[in-house]
């Protein structure tokens, strides 16, 4: 969560320094969705990613100077400069990417789990969506799809309670993500999203049932986003007061930090050093994406093909 | 053989020679597909491997796109062109895309086969000739076998190939009776962008793509009768787009027209006629290019409506005639 939190601090100082491109959607504040997800998978579990997907992709160990030299406009960047912010893959490594449709990695994540079905692997795919993603056509149609084939899919809903402007409560029916589960015969939990123990605990359970041959499971993590949707929004549907109570009382690392002291003996030293080590993680990230070479644009004749 | 048992042969020699191989799509299983294109299939290679689907065209687009990426050979089918529109953002946005988006990490082996066209009373949302939405996309390629024999061969060569390919074939294609070389293995029989000419010509160039193809041959027949000798170019591929070939057969005929049953206006034929004024065959041109399309309106019902807004034997021949001053 620190790497996450960390990374993201860093690409907005960069971002107002003007060394990087476009825009970005940060996921300040979801650590804990990322982080306690990815730690229930093991080696050879597939993600898919979202427009904010940064902290999924850190989550699952990606490397983050080949991130940071991909929103750096990097030739070592993960996609050689060509994806940036919004489509960072490590297909390798079981990462299928991040992307910047909403939902559009849903079919793609279902289409992945047919492939563990079918060849026998035993690994599962878990599908990062926001509550955005949940009223969109291709939710209902993955849903459908892999539950009616039992496929070894886990649907994450990381609920920020906005789809940029538009607030949970004006845009979906029945007010819970979760509860649709029902209607696909799934089944669906609804999880503190900044509480990273609790997040584990529903995506372990999870997957223990749909490695077993159960199918597809719906987990609704309910998280909050700190900053704006991207660099252009002035935050005008929700007010100070809101985003400033989360930050004080419902931070997913200070929480955890402070769960760790008072409750499991952890040193303050140790998360002191545990900061630390994050912190200089990414610095020295930033540093080695700075001295890469740039992106080559005579590289992209025929590129688009394999 | 017909087409549509070509293209069987085809699916079944996949199935049976490639385990990464799997269809899906709406009832091709029991029911052998709306136009009985996948009969048998399912009893051979069984239900795993011969999906039904839900009738959910955009799911059905995506799971290919997800399978491919995953080392699975997924072919996929729109019950009709018509309702790929359902299924444009995993096509246009995923599959086209991944391996650029990605740098060059991933790979979408991925093919989608498409029964498109009019002309057999199903009215304008079942009759479209969608291809031309497609090949202007980069990332995406674009076929459309007119024959028996590419209709297998295609085929396969769109499963060999590393890209999400596109296969458009016309229904009413798919009972015509032809001879074909029957193929044994899944390797490539043909390369994916090369024309193909159907009959040599030197008074003009008709450039042509699946069931027109056969118009025009047509037309050339009747054409000879009049003293005019036609070459007829069948596209094949529409992206990559053998623009070389017809390039060669204008500088010998001088003349070009193109043919197909999708409308003109920002179609294959524009393109055509774009990559050839590009190339000095521009210099060879003795008269101006014709375009025979459809019309530009939704497919009508009545057989009378629905002939008059296709391009018809006729309408190639007049044309050509045109061009001629004959």
């Amino acid at each position: 969560m620190l790497e996450i939190r960390y990374f993201e601090e860093a690409l907005e100082e960069l971002f107002s320094r003007g060394l990087l491109h476009g825009t970005m959607h940060l996921s300040i504040g979801q650590e804990a969705v990322a982080e306690g997800v990815c730690a229930a998978l093991d080696d050879g579990d597939y993600i898919t990613s979202t427009h904010r997907g940064h902290g999924h992709t850190l989550a699952h160990g990606a490397d983050p100077t080949a991130m940071m030299a991909e929103l750096m406009m990097k030739d070592t960047g993960y996609c050689r400069g060509r994806g940036g912010s919004m489509h960072i893959a490590d297909v390798a490594n079981g990462n299928l990417g991040a992307n910047g449709i909403v939902a559009g990695s849903m079919t793609i994540a279902t289409g992945a789990a047919l492939t563990q079905q079918m060849q026998g692997t035993g690994k599962v795919v878990a599908c990062f969506f926001g509550d955005g993603a949940a009223n969109e056509g291709a939710f209902h149609e993955s849903l459908n799809l892999a539950a009616v084939w039992d496929l070894p899919v886990l649907f994450i809903c990381e609920n920020n309670q906005y789809g940029m402007s538009m607030s949970q409560d004006r845009s979906t029916a029945g007010g819970s993500v979760a509860a649709r589960s029902a209607a696909y015969g799934m089944p669906g939990t609804r999880v503190d999203g900044n509480d990273v123990e609790a997040v584990y605990e529903a995506t372990h359970e999870a997957i223990v049932a749909t490695r077993r041959g159960d199918g597809p499971a719906l987990i609704e993590c309910v998280t909050y986003r700190y900053r704006g949707h991207s660099k252009s929004d002035r935050n005008l549907y929700r007010t100070q007061d809101e985003i400033e109570d989360w930050r004080t009382h419902r931070d997913p690392i200070e929480r955890f930090a402070g769960k760790l002291v008072a409750e499991r003996g952890v040193a303050q030293s140790n998360i002191d050093a545990a900061r630390e080590t994050a912190r200089s993680k990414i610095r020295d990230a930033v540093q080695a994406a700075v001295k890469a070479p740039d992106a080559d644009p005579a590289d992209l004749t025929g590129a688009a093909y394999a | 053989m017909r087409y549509a048992q070509s293209v069987n042969h085809a699916l079944a020699l996949l199935l049976e020679q490639d385990e990464r191989v799997f269809l899906a799509g709406e009832d091709i299983g029991v029911y052998g597909g709306a136009f009985g294109v996948t009969d048998g299939l399912v009893d051979r290679f069984g239900e795993a491997r011969v999906r039904d689907t839900p009738i959910s065209e955009e799911a059905i687009a995506g799971l290919a796109v997800g399978a491919a990426i995953t080392g699975m050979l997924p072919i996929v089918e729109m019950q009709f062109s018509d309702f790929v529109v359902n299924a444009m953002d995993p096509i246009v946005n995923q599959a086209a895309k991944l391996h650029f988006m990605y740098g060059g990490n991933v790979e979408v082996p991925m093919v989608i086969r498409l029964p498109g066209g009019g002309g057999t009373g199903a009215a304008a949302q079942h009759s479209q000739s969608l291809e031309a939405w497609f090949a202007h996309i980069p990332g995406l390629k674009v076929v459309a076998p007119a024959t028996a024999q590419d209709a297998q061969d295609l085929l396969l060569a769109a499963v060999a190939d590393p890209n999400p390919v596109l296969v458009f074939e016309h229904k009413l294609l798919y009972k015509n009776e032809e001879s074909v070389e029957l193929r044994t293995s899944t390797a490539a029989p043909t390369a994916l962008g090369e024309a193909v000419i159907r009959r040599a010509g030197t008074d003009l160039t008709i450039v042509a793509y699946s069931i027109m193809v056969g118009k025009a041959l047509e037309a050339a027949e009747r054409l000879e009768s009049s003293g005019i000798s036609a070459e007829v170019v069948d596209l094949r591929s529409l992206r990559p787009l053998d623009i070389e070939t017809v390039r060669a057969s204008v500088r010998r005929t001088g003349r070009l027209l193109v043919t197909h049953e999708a409308p003109a206006a920002v179609g294959i034929g524009a393109e055509v006629v774009a990559g050839v004024v590009e190339s000095d065959a521009l210099d060879y041109l003795l008269a101006p290019v014709a375009r025979v399309c459809g019309k530009p309106i939704p497919m009508p019902y009545a057989k009378a409506l629905e002939r008059a807004t296709i391009p018809q034997v006729e309408d190639v021949e007049l044309a050509a005639k045109e061009l001629l001053n004959a």
